[in-house]
């Protein structure tokens, strides 16, 4: 059985039929006019060759406008998957995803350079030494290999995680540009045996996670059919541009047949237009092109409607990924993505809040809240990620976890229907034949089904805010859990046919 | 098998069901007999009424209070189980003094005068059945003199008033003052309790405990009862 999700039956949109296909051509005239820049050669050649029209552009950096035709976009978009399978080390772990069926997985996700490590000091009254108090104190340091299997171990078990991004950027002495790929692929697909994504540092590495990929599944064949990795590419970089490393990556994952998500990132004010018109027509258009892309290298291959739109800080001109447009734009393009019957790679619950607390809370919740409403069906949900996505917290992960029990019971379906109506009328008509006249009996069933949800988990004892202790228990309990770890002959095929994996990564050499 | 019976009364308490028309907690119990039909049952098959009491009814109790500190039960759990020993209590009351055995004690709860809220007090009522008292509920929006009526000819051991609005809750300094001017204040131990009602107000007025909640309430009229409350 596959995980479940949730399904979000009547999925909020902000945009009316009419905006969505005003979106979508304004969409298909900005790829004809002005269409893109390539600074990927590959990438022109294939567009080329399928009708679009191309310019080469004078200057320093070899690059091109390509102007792709509507019929061109159209014509690529129809051997689109309508349903991509991620699948997983352990098969109850797989996700297939319906591009028409607003089903929300909830994923990790992004690489962060900091990790942020949790103490709870004790501070002493000035005027009382007997009162004491504990405060959380968060002190930042760079990712480890070891941080990327802790969260991974972490991940495996938080309930409301169905995928894992790896989200630690491994930053240790002994990783170079050459084995980060083998390392954080291992460290990620050892410790977790949910559905894996990651990007690519080098495009050297390919062959050899996708053989590692092999090994673990059981084979070429065997990962086709359980792809239990998949990647992220960001080939487009806002405005309307092919980026020449990750779009030559993108094009060497589609010839493999993995599921890749097409990502495009642009920032409202900046990369693309503050209005929110103008920052959708133009995300969809980037998105629109890679996908076509994609389609043409290898057609049918599977792609995700990669959105990862924010908003610019008016002060800083930094990402804001806490406005309240940002997850406007979000919720827009989970709209689009259906329009297209393409699964959607969306954002939300990154803050710009730089530690746990009140903001990181609230503007996490917030989005994390409408966002899924509008039924993503692959939420990249920033478990643990703090200032826009450059530091994760695990204890932060483990809140998370909490908050989304909530939304899930939030966006649980009404079941009224005549049957209920009826045991309902039958109810109602006993109790007030009472002399006490409560209801406090019925909701034994009710509440052995599962249909009450709890109260918030973290609550402390009287006035207390106890959250984050409570919260920090919890990590620390995860923390000692096992996990099933790859097995010991496949572990030992990965070391000799994979190079630049740490030793210290090897779990069985580690135990002898 | 008249000790069947007893465990059975026992189990059915711990599941909450008082006909045989009720869920219970487990699977499949619909149509087998509840407290009340196995209580019936036991009378009729001349089962000591000390040993219904005690195995069964109180004994069953025990365990669900087990069940709720390990979180197993919930309050709605504790509820129907009380409600199943109250329903069962009121059964064996022609009996209780025949039998010899003596009650814990007779107590009176109304909601004072112009207040209609009475969730509270209900849900305390049905608790202190459960617990193995004699409980006569007078009701809400209660005239004072209608429970300063009550205490004069129902002789309770104790007496519950309840108000949830601030705009009432001094009614209630109005019954103990109009049972002291009547002579009866020191016949029965008086407890209070609702939303807007403290530990302070229920001193300040006069009350000899304060229960924060049904449970608190119980353990307030125990304590008073084996005179060890503060």
């Amino acid at each position: 059985m596959p995980r479940a999700g949730i399904l979000v039956d009547r999925p909020y949109e902000r945009l009316t039929k009419e905006q969505v296909e005003l979106i979508h051509q304004a969409s298909m005239e900005i790829l004809t006019a002005p269409g893109l820049i390539s600074f990927n050669e590959e990438a022109v050649n294939i567009l080329h060759s399928h009708g679009a029209a191309v310019e080469s552009i004078p200057g320093d950096h070899r690059s091109w406008r390509v102007k792709i035709p509507e019929q061109v976009v159209l014509s690529a978009m129809d051997s689109v998957p309508g349903t991509v399978k991620l699948g997983a080390r352990n098969p109850d772990n797989t996700i297939i995803m319906q591009g028409d069926e607003p089903r929300v997985y909830l994923i990790t996700g992004s690489e962060t350079n900091i990790w942020l490590d949790v103490d709870f000091p004790t501070y002493v009254h000035k005027s009382d030494a007997s009162r004491e108090i504990r405060v959380p104190e968060f002190k930042p340091r760079r990712g480890t290999v070891e941080d990327l299997c802790q969260s991974a171990r972490v991940c495996e078990h938080l309930d409301m995680v169905d995928g894992f991004i790896r989200n630690v950027n491994i930053q240790d002495r002994d990783i170079t540009e050459e084995n980060k790929d083998v390392n954080k692929f291992f460290a990620s697909l050892n410790n977790n045996t949910k559905h894996f994504m990651s990007g690519l540092t080098s495009l050297g590495q390919l062959d050899n996670v996708v053989r590692m990929a092999e090994l673990i599944a059981g084979g070429k064949k065997a990962l086709a059919d359980n792809p239990i990795i998949s990647f992220i590419t960001c080939l487009v970089k806002s405005p309307l541009q092919f980026v020449d490393d990750t779009t030559g990556t993108f094009i060497e994952v589609c010839r493999r047949g993995l599921p890749v998500a097409v990502s495009s990132s642009p920032q409202a004010g900046t990369s693309a237009p503050i209005k929110e018109a103008g920052i959708m027509a133009q995300i969809n258009a980037e998105v629109l092109a890679g996908i076509t892309l994609g389609q043409l290298v290898k057609p049918g291959v599977p792609v995700l409607y990669g959105s990862v739109p924010v908003r610019a800080r008016m002060d800083t001109l930094s990402d804001s990924y806490g406005a309240i447009e940002t997850s406007q734009y979000n919720i827009d393009c989970v709209q689009m993505a259906r329009f297209y019957g393409i699964p959607n790679y969306s954002t939300s619950g990154v803050c710009d809040s730089k530690i746990p607390g009140q903001q990181s809370s609230i503007e996490r919740l917030f989005s994390d809240i409408v966002v899924a409403m509008s039924g993503p069906q692959y939420l990249h949900c920033a478990f643990g990620l703090l200032d826009c996505n450059s530091v994760f917290c695990l204890l932060q992960a483990v809140l998370d976890d909490a908050h989304f029990k909530m939304i899930k019971s939030f966006l649980r379906q009404p079941r009224i229907d005549q049957p209920e109506m009826e045991a309902v009328r039958k109810q109602i008509r006993a109790v007030a034949a009472t002399p006490q006249k409560l209801y406090i009996s019925y909701i034994r069933p009710v509440l052995r089904s599962g249909e009450i949800s709890g109260i918030y988990p973290f609550e402390g004892s009287g006035e207390a805010d106890d959250v984050f202790e409570l919260a920090y228990e919890q990590m620390k309990d995860l923390l000692a859990r096992p996990v099933e770890h790859i097995d010991q002959k496949t572990t030992a095929r990965i070391f000799e046919e994979i190079p630049g994996i740490l030793p210290r990564l090897n779990v069985y050499e580690r135990e002898s | 098998m008249p000790e069947d019976i007893i465990g059975l009364i026992r189990e059915n308490v711990i599941q909450g069901r008082i006909t045989k028309d009720d869920e219970g907690m487990d699977e499949g119990m619909v149509g087998q007999p509840g407290v009340t039909e196995l209580v019936e049952q036991a009378l009729a098959s001349d089962l000591r009424i000390q040993d219904i009491v005690t195995k069964g009814l109180s004994g069953g109790m025990e365990v669900v209070g087990q069940k709720f500190e390990a979180g197993e039960y919930f309050i709605p759990d504790m509820l129907a189980s009380a409600e199943a020993v109250g329903v069962a209590m009121e059964i064996l009351q022609p009996r209780l003094a025949r039998s010899g055995i003596k009650t814990k004690g007779t107590i009176i709860v109304a909601t004072v005068k112009d207040d209609l809220h009475d969730i509270g007090k209900n849900i305390v009522s049905i608790l202190l059945r459960g617990a193995g008292y004699a409980v006569k509920d007078l009701g809400h929006n209660i005239d004072t003199q209608v429970i300063v009526d009550a205490v004069r000819e129902e002789k309770p051991q104790f007496l519950g008033l309840s108000a949830l609005l601030t705009s009432t809750m001094a009614r209630m300094a109005d019954v103990i003052q109009t049972l002291e001017e009547n002579g009866l204040r020191d016949q029965v131990k008086i407890i209070v309790g609702g939303a807007p009602v403290s530990e302070e107000f229920a001193k300040s007025i006069g009350a000899d405990g304060y229960g924060a909640d049904g449970f608190q309430a119980v353990a307030v009229v125990e304590a008073l009862a084996s005179g060890t409350e503060n």
